[in-house]
């Protein structure tokens, strides 16, 4: 399974989001340092789910890190999160 | 936080981040970043004009991995303000955008933080 779908499905389970999009950036890190000629190691995620609601900057990312941390111990380098809940991004 | 108190990368954190207001834990140093994301959060602070730390992870592996536990952060940079955790790249820039940044750095006393 690709990277991306790995993390696409993770956090599915983690958080049944209502809007989920996972955006493979790695071709814009070229020649960075963690780039594998091969791609798939730097992501951004939008990820909007009622799971946030209560929960500070730090504890969102901290869960979304959570679920990837397979992910983020080996393939992925670097991990852009913006985590919502549906109200706030409603608004 | 972290619970472990006998681990000297911890100490060594724990000194930093209580006698500097602002910490950058960083790759590559404030004039030379090693990666993006480090120099988006240095542009944030130079812009805002805070005087800051930064710690250059990368010439001490145990301190690259070391912070990573004490924060439960598993990525760098890591900013912290008078001896708190705010976040990474993507919290400090967002902050940064809605003003909240701004708003914290002065309520908290800190220098600069007028933009």
């Amino acid at each position: 399974m690709r990277v991306a779908d790995r993390i696409r499905s993770k956090l599915e389970a983690a958080f049944s989001p209502v809007r989920l999009s996972v955006i493979d950036d790695s071709e814009r890190h070229k020649g960075h340092a963690g780039h594998r000629p091969e791609g798939e190691t730097h992501f951004n995620v939008e990820i909007v789910s009622a799971a946030f609601a209560g929960l500070g900057r730090v504890e969102r990312q901290r869960k979304v890190y959570a679920a990837l941390a397979e992910e983020l111990a080996g393939p992925v380098h670097a991990l852009s999160v913006a985590a919502r809940t549906p109200e706030e991004d409603r608004a | 936080m972290a619970t472990t108190q006998t681990n000297p990368v911890f100490d060594r954190i724990k000194q930093d981040i209580s006698q500097n207001d602002v910490v950058l834990y960083m790759k590559g140093t404030p004039v030379f970043p090693q990666c993006g994301f480090s120099a988006a959060v240095v542009q944030v602070l130079s812009q805002l004009g805070v005087k800051f730390k930064g710690v250059d992870v990368l010439t001490d592996p145990s301190l690259r991995q070391g912070v990573k536990d004490f924060s439960q952060w598993p990525t760098i940079p890591q900013l912290y303000v008078k001896g708190e955790f705010v976040g990474g790249c993507d919290i400090v820039r967002e902050m940064y955008s809605s003003g909240e940044l701004q708003e914290m750095l002065k309520s908290k006393g800190v220098q600069g933080g007028q933009g």
